[in-house]
């Protein structure tokens, strides 16, 4: 891992484990699926980690973990140094100013019974960080950093469209100044022009006020332009981590290997690049050893039999893979 | 399987006794059935003796655990005014209810659900409308209003169908018909929601894409998902075979146990109504049981796997 | 005549309670070509073969000419429709989960297409949807014909679409975004699987996408839709090469890059118009880096241009990959 000496971690997650029951049919008894299993994280303040992964790679979770939204059955998760407290505490309530979430459906997560300056304005109200006076103004300085026009105040969100509609929500993530902002596809719903215009914005916000970011997406080329490093995900482990720069362009494990594959790049065809067989993989239906060795092309007898750990592979990069790095090199801390 | 059976029995009891408590309590406490019964130029003395015959002279309590207990020995009472099985008296009266509930049930169902399902593939037509104002009027007016505007019209002014009685087969029409109308209109508007519904889900735009023929789409596609909630909604109307006839039976002077029912209790006739009543809660709660199965049956996704 | 050509789409208009969402497209799709149509939400790409096909609800007002194999199928009564439909041309769609009927086995959905289109019935039937079933990829079909939509997933059940759309053998199959709501991993086995059954069938294929990088990998020819209108027609190495309407450039310009440093996006400035407040002119004019007085008064036709391409545009980019110097060419032009 990348190590600040001058910088202590905003967020640091530590063996998170968050597993639910799931039960087969109307009458079957309940069986426990490991959603996130064992996940060690460091975000900096300022930088940008992205999160890859496809369905089953528990990488949602992972995030509403990281907020404390979802409990975790083992492990802590640490903000600014200090444990996360408890879903529904007043501490953890006043903690939301520090850090918010922006998801995919803007929709969804706007009450369409308010004016967008409402919602925009809410978080300056919940949390007492402006008098009633001037949230006028911090609103409007608010939209107009997110490229809404202050005229635009008034409207309701179903008269939106899509790209304006996140603009709001990322407006009512900032207006308590985060210090976090965890952002769960925030682009996929988005027309490609408009995920553009998005992406730029956010990038903007972040450098000028200083927030960290955690962005989770299953878009490698958008994660990519947004992240400094990025963490792959597996069915609830991380599988490699590494700046943006060398993961895509020099993959080391396989299932990174096979997710760059698949990305169509025009011009290129599609011989001579890596299909992943088989499906994504089921929570509840773990494979033995290494849980990607069902679709590996490049799996031996010791991934179906034993789980590779996390395990720096060269400077600032780890991998948990048993052909990439060998037993002798130290666990990632 | 076993551990979902036995819930819902054991839910299922519980309702029924919640029912059975519930009548029990109110009945002791909204009126004196001594005075009912024997009229109020009746001596103290003869209202104290037939308090104590009937043992209502006990502490409430008492009387609930005799009856719970008569209850589990399959005593279920005798009719204060009658002096017969109350038990008895009641399924004596069941085939004059279904006489008039199963044939409304069966038009409910034959008229009410094409009707609805006929109206959601023509919208905005002629007949959309007319169903949809058809179906407010039927479950808007009450079933006593709608009885006697029937009666007035088809009795009264044309002659042509008698008001009362059970005598002749004629005798059921109208009562029939009132029961019918309200349900009818529920289910043309259920079926006609269920299946606008389906019309607009993605599979029926593959099915058409296959270059299926537009009725076998229908039949074939779309029914079948529109079956699911609307045979939901028959069953709960199955449930109330029995207790759906109160009001009609009154108006139309049919003998069947929603008269009964509501002759007990103005007699507070303690035993005949406690009878009825666990008759409908086990029916009730029975369909509901039917309904779920058939719920989980009919819809394959519920067998599957669910998390929480 | 029996045309040379399998699908002709001419001036192909559609309306929606009066607010006119396409133009008047022109398509020609030869036998056995893999063309793309290109766009963002709300540019008619779908709604172009959704209204060919007959499919759109009753509130849609269609016009202009469907012809397959030179006969013309727009207008005609429901049962020339449904005898073209899954026969001659069939279509997939988005979200393969929802689209497939829940309360009917998988195998019972496939046979049907089966019974409607090739007279198969019974064990004829059966064997050939498992045929279909291995053809697409579907591991351990005999065990799973008799299973529901909803105990297979996202990926499988867009093979299953796939085999129930080659049931019928046809010869064009449209894929509206059909790998749009599936993961990455598997978006790359679908894409490689119409690949397969396009050399393997013949079939023509008409790949509707917003994925550029995706419809390359498949078509050899490509619409960019704008507005409800075609903007550039072309090949695929013309397109991708050089593409020379603004919008096509800018849609480009905005996709980020898994390569290369980490840059800025170029995003398109503004949004798509909504049908109903279209502007005078070119429609993309008031996002156009180009536009000049004449975009705003006057539209641009779909003409033919040099290189085989067909583009609307008064003044496309030039060879040039940088907007600043398409700008500082233009002031050249102008002077020239």
């Amino acid at each position: 891992m990348i190590s600040h000496t001058a910088n202590a971690p905003l967020i640091e997650a530590k063996d998170l484990v968050r597993t639910y029951e799931v039960r087969q049919g109307m009458f079957g008894k309940a069986t426990p699926v490991r959603a996130v299993d064992g996940i060690n994280l460091t975000v900096m303040p300022g930088e940008t980690l992205g999160v890859v992964g496809e369905s089953g790679s528990g990488k949602s979770t992972l995030g509403r973990m990281l907020l404390g939204i979802d409990p975790s059955q083992e492990g802590e998760t640490f903000f600014e140094g200090k444990p996360m407290p408890k879903l529904g505490t007043p501490e953890w309530r006043a903690l939301r100013a520090r850090m918010q979430l922006v998801y995919q459906d803007p929709l969804a997560a706007l009450d369409r019974r308010l004016t967008i300056a409402e919602q925009i304005g809410e978080p300056l109200a919940i949390h007492k960080l402006v008098p009633k006076e001037h949230r006028g103004t911090r609103v409007a300085e608010l939209m107009t950093a997110v490229g809404l026009r202050p005229d635009q105040a008034d409207r309701y969100p179903h008269e939106l469209s899509g790209g304006q509609r996140q603009r709001v929500v990322i407006a009512r993530a900032l207006a308590s100044r985060p210090k976090l902002l965890v952002c769960d596809e925030p682009v996929s719903a988005l027309d490609v022009s408009i995920q553009a215009q998005v992406v730029n914005m956010l990038r903007d916000l972040q450098e000028k006020n200083g927030i960290a970011m955690v962005f989770i997406s299953h878009d490698l080329k958008v994660v990519r332009n947004m992240a400094d490093r990025v963490a792959v995900m597996y069915l609830g482990r991380i599988v490699e981590e590494a700046s943006s720069d060398v993961i895509f362009s020099a993959p080391l494990h396989p299932y990174t290997t096979a997710l760059v594959s698949s990305v169509p790049v025009p011009g290129k065809p599609l011989k001579g690049r890596v299909i992943l067989q088989g499906e994504p993989p089921n929570p509840a239906n773990r494979p033995s050893g290494c849980a990607f060795h069902p679709r590996c092309p490049l799996a031996t007898d010791i991934c179906r039999t034993s789980v590779p750990q996390l395990r720096q592979v060269a400077d600032g990069r780890t991998a948990a893979c048993h052909l990439v790095v060998g037993a002798d090199q130290p666990v990632a801390a | 399987m076993l551990r979902f059976a036995s819930i819902r029995l054991l839910r299922a009891m519980i309702t029924i006794l919640a029912v059975l408590t519930f009548a029990f309590v109110v009945l002791r406490m909204s009126g004196d059935p001594a005075q009912v019964m024997l009229g109020p130029d009746v001596p103290q003395e003869s209202v104290d003796a037939f308090r104590k015959a009937w043992g209502l002279d006990q502490p409430l309590w008492i009387q609930y655990l005799a009856y719970i207990k008569a209850i589990f020995t399959g005593d279920f009472g005798v009719s204060m005014r009658d002096k017969a099985s109350a038990m008895q008296l009641v399924i004596d009266r069941i085939p004059a209810t279904l006489q008039l509930t199963i044939p409304a049930l069966f038009l409910k169902v034959v008229i009410g659900i094409p009707a609805g399902v006929y109206a959601a593939l023509h919208r905005q037509s002629a007949v959309d409308r007319g169903v949809i104002l058809a179906a407010i009027f039927g479950f808007t007016i009450p079933s006593f209003v709608m009885g006697l505007l029937l009666v007035l019209i088809f009795s009264i002014t044309l002659g042509l169908l008698p008001s009362g009685g059970q005598d002749t087969w004629q005798h059921g029409i109208l009562p029939t018909l009132t029961m019918s109308i309200g349900g009818i209109g529920i289910l043309a508007r259920f079926s006609r929601s269920a299946m606008i519904e389906v019309m607009s889900q993605p599979y029926i735009r593959t099915a058409s894409a296959k270059g299926m023929a537009w009725q076998d789409v229908v039949w074939r596609h779309a029914l079948p998902n529109a079956a699911v909630p609307i045979v939901t909604i028959v069953g709960f109307m199955v449930g109330s075979l029995i207790a759906g006839a109160v009001v009609v039976e009154s108006i139309f002077s049919w003998p069947g146990i929603g008269r009964l029912l509501v002759v007990s209790v103005t007699n507070r006739d303690l035993a005949v109504v406690q009878c009825i009543l666990l008759m409908i809660a086990a029916t009730m709660v029975v369909s509901n049981l039917i309904v779920d199965l058939l719920y989980g049956w009919l819809d394959p996704r519920l067998r599957a796997q669910s998390a929480h | 005549m029996v045309s040379n050509n399998l699908v002709e789409l001419r001036d192909l208009k559609v309306a929606f309670d009066g607010i006119q969402v396409l133009h008047g497209i022109d398509l020609t799709v030869g036998r056995g070509e893999a063309i793309g149509l290109v766009g963002e939400s709300g540019c008619g790409k779908s709604v172009t073969w959704l209204a060919a096909l007959g499919l759109l609800p009753g509130k849609a007002t269609v016009a202009g000419s469907v012809r397959v194999d030179g006969q013309e199928i727009l207008g005609t009564p429901r049962s020339v429709l449904e005898s073209v439909r899954g026969k001659r041309i069939a279509m997939i769609f988005q979200d393969p989960s929802s689209s497939l009927n829940p309360v009917l086995k998988i195998g019972r959905q496939i046979t049907e297409a089966l019974v409607l289109h090739r007279a198969l019935t019974g064990q004829a039937a059966k064997a050939e949807a498992l045929r279909l079933m291995d053809m697409v990829g579907i591991p351990d079909a005999r065990r799973r014909f008799d299973l529901f939509p909803h105990e297979f997933s996202g990926g499988q059940c867009q093979r299953l679409m796939i085999a129930m759309a080659l049931a019928g053998e046809p010869d064009l199959l449209v894929a509206d975004e059909p790998t749009t709501a599936l993961d990455a991993t598997i978006q790359a086995q679908i894409l490689d699987l119409l690949i397969e059954l396009r050399a393997e069938t013949g079939m023509a294929t008409i790949f509707i996408s917003h994925d550029l990088g995706a419809v390359s990998q498949v078509c050899e020819r490509a619409c960019v839709m704008y507005a409800g209108r075609i903007v550039e027609q072309g090949t695929i190495e013309a397109l991708f090469d050089n593409p020379r309407h603004p919008y096509t450039r800018g849609l480009f310009d905005a996709i980020p890059r898994l390569d290369g440093p980490r840059e800025r996006l170029i995003p398109i400035p503004g949004t798509v118009p909504h049908p109903r407040d279209l502007p005078e002119g070119c429609a993309f004019s008031p996002r156009c880096s180009h536009a000049a007085i004449d975009c705003r008064s006057r539209r641009p036709n779909l003409s033919p241009m040099d290189d085989g391409r067909l583009l609307s545009c008064f003044h496309p980019v030039s060879q040039s990959s940088d907007l600043a110097t398409v700008a500082a060419s233009r002031v050249a032009e102008a002077v020239a």
